[in-house]
């Protein structure tokens, strides 16, 4: 039997084809989204602080994916609302891991939930962003955190509040890791600057009715109050030490840059308060005026845009950044990207930079202070305070891969 | 007089727990204790009277007749919510657990989605008093008078009226007192509005003091259960001695070992409560008077 020309040229055409349709292939691959595992608190106890955080994300995927997204590919949000629950966050943790196949996750508010979900992180090694300020110490080869730690926080507050006021500190703390370990800190840097603590006190979650605290801090009587209050329970205390006109200056790492406890109470509850933030909405600069514009153009009904707003904001373009410089969407390429030491992005707050050794976020510090009417006024900014603690004490990510949380009384072992 | 003057502080915290206790259970003591529906969305009744409490009030209303405005709403929403779902669930105990906490998902969340995560407060009123060099807050140190009165006009309520006497009848044998004439499908229908209506008013007092979020019913509802559990079987009769021993409880452990120890001594007093005399403080009382 004898094939024609014309059939031989059908057959290598079909051929040409398919070869077409295989070289394609990967093509078609690239323009697939990249996908950005989100797990946030959009219900329960946490929802007002976090609201802020994924319409943040939304905005910067979004303006990513109007001019091109990252490699010619689009970004894609995979969400999930963890409702402020530690078991929803490993459940969903294992789903974006899992079914969804996310590049990147994002995700948790409370440290309870990021220590829930870390271990499961580290398990599938999957590229995991902790956008929140928080207790400082996570040296984990898998987690890049973007919001500010306790040498950026407490070392610039503590000392200004006792030069201010005095060397009598009480410390109020939400009791779980986040307070028990920022309380220890307070505590080391009120020693070392020579004042006394006259007073600690760790208070469930649970918690909304605070006499028994108050009368305590009145009977201690100190120069001012450290409160590392969480949750919408615990902000109850504010109004309460208010009416029972307690009137002692506030210190704080957590209010006013997350739940805008200033806007949602009546004043004076949160008179004399002082708090140091990376970034705030009365931040009045150029690039945090032009972030405000953006923002409220695509969600006008923010009731309030808060630090972890700006520090997810950071964490997109930062994650764009080490993306770009890897060339590719592989989690290994991207952390060692990330670590690199040369990813810094341009935020709300000016320019912040991923430290290579404890892979945290260097940040623009702003010690913001609530006046009597609860407007807002900023006494002192420290520019470009580097993470420096976990590196000090022998963190260093760059060299050698961990997976620990570290807290001035648990040190890596040398 | 210092000794007087922290006699006074140690009291203050005492009647404060005591009145977080009642105004926390009084709502459920009617709903749970009278009608024995185990009411899971008793928080979000709170939540409702004070949401409306606050919203009413920034709307320039005056306190006191929005706290009237939040206690009503609450009331108005347990008779609507009575009619279309808790009617069909009487004597159906589990089943009315499950709609009951469907129906407190669905209003926290529900709130969340229609007025955001949080309003913006109003100000605890009348300012604060000293004594001996503490502080207190006037409004907070008032809520236990107001506890008190609340008690005694419900009791005066459920022993002295008719509609009290019915009421008691129907839950107690409704058969019975259906045949006497009373219509038990309108004592149920009050009875449940009453109970709504008095967690709404327990939000509208606390509104003031607390944060005006769409969760803040889980605030109060772990102290609603212990007083109304502890209270036993007679809740009319064991209310004010159940928050009274609860709150002493709570106030000298909250006094001498923080706020941790304050609440598992809460809660491990409910424990003994149960397995030591089933039949709660008004059962102990019961049997010490022959009845029953």
């Amino acid at each position: 039997m004898r094939v024609s020309n014309w059939g031989k040229a059908r057959a290598a055409s079909l051929m040409l084809a398919m070869f077409g349709i295989a070289m394609a292939m990967p093509a078609a691959q690239a323009a697939d989204p990249i996908k950005l595992g989100l797990l946030e608190d959009a219900s329960g106890n946490f929802a007002i602080a976090v609201i802020p955080k994924i319409h943040a994300v939304e905005l910067a995927v979004g303006e990513i994916n109007a001019k091109g997204g990252i490699l010619g590919r689009q970004i894609k949000i995979v969400a999930y609302d963890t409702q402020s629950d530690n078991t929803r966050f490993q459940e969903f943790a294992r789903r974006v891991i899992q079914q969804d196949k996310a590049d990147v996750v994002f995700g948790a508010f409370s440290s309870a939930s990021r220590e829930a979900i870390r271990p499961i992180m580290d398990r599938y090694h999957q590229l995991y962003f902790y956008n929140n300020q928080y207790e400082g110490g996570v040296c984990d080869s898998n987690t890049f955190v973007t919001g500010a730690v306790p040498e950026q926080q407490f070392s610039t507050l503590i000392p200004w509040m006792m030069e201010k006021y005095g060397k009598r500190v009480y410390t109020i703390a939400a009791d779980y890791n986040f307070g028990q370990i920022s309380a220890e800190w307070v505590r080391n840097i009120v020693k070392e600057k020579g004042g006394t603590m006259v007073g600690e006190e760790f208070i469930p979650l649970s918690v909304s009715q605070f006499s028994q605290t108050i009368q305590n801090i009145q009977k201690a009587k100190p120069d001012f109050v450290v409160t590392l209050l969480v949750g919408a329970n615990q902000a109850s205390y504010y109004e309460q030490q208010a009416s029972a006109n307690l009137n002692i200056p506030m210190a704080s790492s957590v209010n006013v840059g997350q739940a805008y406890e200033h806007r949602r109470f009546k004043a004076p509850a949160l008179k004399d308060m002082y708090v140091t933030a990376n970034y705030v909405e009365e931040v009045n600069s150029p690039e945090s005026n032009d972030f405000k514009k953006r923002f409220h153009a695509k969600f006008p009904n923010e009731p309030y845009i808060n630090q972890e707003a700006a520090n997810s904001y950071d964490a997109v373009y930062l994650y764009k950044a080490a993306v770009e410089k890897a060339g590719t969407t592989d989690q290994k390429k991207v952390a060692a990207a990330l670590r690199s030491g040369s990813i810094c992005t341009n935020g709300p707050s000016g320019k912040v930079c991923i430290d290579p050794k404890s892979q945290h976020l260097s940040h623009t510090i702003y010690l913001v202070h609530v006046k009597a009417d609860h407007s807002v006024d900023i006494p002192k900014v420290w520019n470009d305070i580097k993470p420096y603690w976990l590196g000090s004490v022998g963190c260093d990510l760059s060299k050698k891969s961990d997976h620990s949380q570290y807290t001035p009384s648990h040190l890596p072992k040398k | 007089m210092d000794f007087l003057y922290y006699a006074y502080a140690a009291f203050y915290q005492f009647a404060d727990a005591f009145s977080f206790l009642v105004l926390s259970g009084i709502g459920l003591a009617v709903i749970f204790g009278m009608m024995g529906v185990i009411n899971l969305a008793h928080g979000e009744f709170i939540m409702c009277g004070a949401y409306v409490t606050v919203l009413s009030a920034r709307a320039g209303l005056p306190l006191p007749f929005a706290m009237v405005c939040g206690t009503l709403s609450s009331g108005l929403v347990g008779l609507v919510l009575e009619r279309l779902i808790i009617r069909r669930l009487y004597q159906r105990l589990f089943d009315s657990i499950v709609a009951t906490w469907a129906i407190s998902i669905i209003a926290t969340q529900g709130m969340l989605i229609v007025a955001g995560p949080s309003l913006e407060g109003i100000k605890t009123p009348f300012g604060s008093f000293e004594l001996g060099g503490i502080s207190f807050s006037v409004y907070r140190a008032m809520l236990p008078a107001v506890a008190l009165l609340l008690l005694g006009a419900l009791y005066w309520l459920f022993v002295r009226t008719r509609f009290g006497i019915h009421s008691r009848a129907a839950m107690q044998d409704a058969d019975m007192a259906k045949a006497l004439g009373v219509s038990t499908n309108a004592i149920y229908s009050k009875t449940f509005g009453l109970g709504a209506a008095l967690a709404g008013l327990t939000g509208a007092l606390y509104a003031p003091t607390m944060t005006a979020v769409p969760t803040m019913g889980s605030a109060f509802i772990v102290q609603s259960f212990v007083t109304v559990v502890v209270s036993g079987a007679d809740v009319m009769l064991g209310l004010a001695p159940s928050a009274a021993a609860l709150g002493l409880i709570q106030a000298l452990l909250t006094g001498f070992h923080g706020q941790l120890i304050g609440q598992i001594g809460l809660l491990v007093t409910v424990i003994l409560v149960v397995r030591i005399m089933p039949t709660g403080i008004s059962g102990f009382f019961l049997r010490g008077s022959g009845s029953k």
